[in-house]
């Protein structure tokens, strides 16, 4: 500690340079920030996946359709608690900017499966009466401003109605749904699948997936073998899934978010080290002087060594957490297009590990030659 | 004659330049006795900086014996050599070597970094170096903002502030105009005369070396002749 103004003094020694490598660190951090902000929110669906259910989906394609009527062959699966059926929806709400996760489902099949959706017992009665009925999940409620009895049109990419061919449906609001542990999984609604099915201009009488519930978790993996194997060679063949592997392979729709976003901090990251490197050594062989009257009072080399070290420490760390902090600001920003979004401990550490490991990649070729220094060739400008 | 604080016996000095060997300092014997204040004086390239180096164990001799304050410093390692410094020698260069950026008396502690004193004892012991040559109402300037004569006070401050047995000065007065080089030379010779420090100082300039107790004159590597000032 008692160094500390000495290298801070060093560190500031040629102030406009040193605000410029901050400022390169700092835009460094802040992308790592915010692009790792999305990676661990669009992989939050992975994290958070429950081990008791399993997707059924169509072995040719996540958009092909599975007929409604495999569901009781699933049901007389011996390991299987309950079966729900989901398909989707493609929904936004007045502009296509407001995604919202609406999915048609049986409401009592898909409670019984998804346990973590917590919805009044009088409102799930409600939407069990109320034919084009919704619940609506507390996040979009809230966005949106929708109370119970609002008629509000959603709007499929996908499906059509048979009766006008128009993409427009339109729901009353009965009740509202939370999700237990996650307020950002309620920025969706769901609707009665049967209203659905009879409504829509094509495909009736197919679902897009199955969720499937297990009473043991360790069964698994042999479960999912005796789906498939069940409807092996029939014409709708199915993929079955763990919850974690579908939402990963939902998620590779957009292309692999986690690589992307590797590859592009990569990138930064790999043009930071010569350019943070750069003007590490040039501070350094600018400062040989001065390094070398620090010897000659009696500092040892791993002394100088540590000081410079200590001081490229200072400048990434700093940076990082300004970047870091930035990224937090910003992410509120972002919540349009991502959701919900913040800084994760996770990123965090890992934004101060990445901030240590270049610290030390671009601090210890200089703190090197700081050592190595010669006092009197040092002194005499050699 | 005093305990000697420096003695030399048979010092050879030699440095590599390319392929060729070149002798700077040819089996040099020498006793500096404590509390003496000596001028080392002859011409360019006569080998008085590289005996200074040696005297102040920032170089190596290549053979020879070299003892300061009782220890052979030619026998010890880097790290103890460095150690040593820090402990008995203070260092006063012709250009003060101040660091930039930071204030007279933050340069002046940086020799008590390496001691155990804590923030307190540090600053007091800073105020009182700072007080000897002279400088108390300078202690936050900057470099930048001292005259020539003033830095090479701080310098002298930094050299003295760990209380050093030996002060080591390379031409102390040779960026100076003479009032100013007078000052510094006569705050030497107070240190010296009053204090009690042994001083041994590089110099070209003969009046400089009439401040000192005892001049010797090094020419092509070898003392050729010593008076008593």
């Amino acid at each position: 500690m008692k160094y500390f103004p000495l290298i801070w003094a060093a560190l500031w020694r040629k102030k406009l340079r040193t605000i410029f490598t901050l400022l390169s660190i700092v835009i460094a951090f802040l992308l790592f920030g915010m692009l790792q902000g999305v990676n661990a929110a669009f992989q939050k669906g992975v994290v958070d996946a429950n081990v008791n259910r399993l997707i059924v989906t169509s072995r040719i394609s996540l958009t092909e359709a599975l007929p409604l009527s495999q569901m009781q062959q699933l049901e007389a699966i011996k390991g299987i608690s309950g079966v729900a059926q989901a398909t989707w929806f493609g929904a936004y709400y007045q502009d296509p900017k407001n995604f919202i996760f609406a999915v048609p489902v049986d409401i009592d099949r898909y409670l019984k499966v998804e346990p973590e959706i917590q919805v009044a017992p009088d409102q799930v009665e409600a939407l069990r009466h109320t034919r084009d009925g919704v619940l609506v999940g507390l996040v979009a409620a809230k966005k949106y401003g929708w109370k119970i009895g609002d008629r509000i049109p959603l709007h499929s990419t996908i499906w059509t109605r048979k009766s006008d061919g128009q993409s427009d449906w339109d729901f009353q609001v009965v009740g509202f749904y939370d999700f237990a542990g996650d307020a950002s999984q309620t920025d969706g609604a769901l609707f009665n699948f049967d209203y659905f099915d009879e409504a829509r201009a094509f495909r009736r009488g197919t679902v897009g997936w199955w969720i499937v519930g297990l009473s043991d978790p360790n069964q698994s993996a042999e479960i999912a073998r005796t789906i498939d194997t069940l409807f092996a060679n029939s014409s709708d063949e199915t993929k079955t899934q763990s919850e974690k592997e579908f939402a990963q392979s939902f998620l590779k729709q957009y292309g692999d978010i986690n690589f992307i976003v590797k590859a592009i901090l990569f990138a930064v990251f790999f043009t930071l080290l010569f350019l943070t490197g750069n003007t590490m050594m040039q501070s350094v062989r600018e400062r040989v002087p001065e390094l070398a009257v620090l010897k000659t009072l009696g500092y040892s080399d791993g002394t100088v060594l540590t000081l410079v070290l200590v001081e490229s420490l200072l400048l990434c760390l700093l940076a990082a957490a300004v970047g870091l902090g930035l990224a937090d600001l910003l992410f509120p920003l972002m919540k349009s297009v991502v959701g919900e979004v913040g800084l994760q401990a996770s990123v965090l550490l890992g934004g101060f590990g990445v901030a240590v490991l270049l610290a030390i990649l671009t601090g210890l070729p200089p703190a090197w030659r700081a050592k190595r220094l010669d006092i009197v060739d040092a002194l005499a400008g050699r | 004659m005093n305990q000697a604080i420096v003695s030399l016996h048979n010092v050879v000095k030699s440095y590599q330049r390319g392929k060729q060997t070149v002798e700077v300092l040819h089996g040099l014997d020498l006793q500096i006795a404590t509390g003496e204040f000596i001028a080392l004086m002859g011409p360019s390239g006569s080998g008085k900086t590289t005996l200074l180096n040696l005297i102040g164990g920032l170089d190596r001799a290549s053979s020879g014996e070299v003892t300061v304050a009782g220890v052979r410093i030619d026998q010890l390692s880097s790290g103890a050599l460095a150690k040593w410094r820090a402990r008995h020698i203070g260092f006063v260069f012709q250009f003060y070597n101040l660091m930039p950026m930071l204030s007279a008396e933050r340069n002046v502690e940086l020799p008590l970094l390496l001691t155990s004193l804590n923030s307190a004892q540090r600053k007091k012991n800073v105020a009182a170096a700072l007080a000897v040559v002279g400088l108390a109402d300078r202690a936050r300037h900057k470099p930048s903002e001292l005259s020539g004569g003033q830095a090479q006070r701080v310098a002298i401050a930094r050299a003295l502030v760990a209380d050093p047995t030996l002060l080591v000065c390379d031409e102390p007065t040779g960026d100076l105009d003479r009032k100013t080089a007078d000052e510094i030379l006569s705050l030497l010779q107070t240190l010296n005369r009053e204090h009690g420090k042994s001083i041994v100082m590089v110099t070209h300039d003969p009046k400089a070396a009439d401040f000192a107790s005892r001049q010797l004159h090094v020419d092509k590597g070898v003392l050729v002749q010593a008076e008593i000032a």
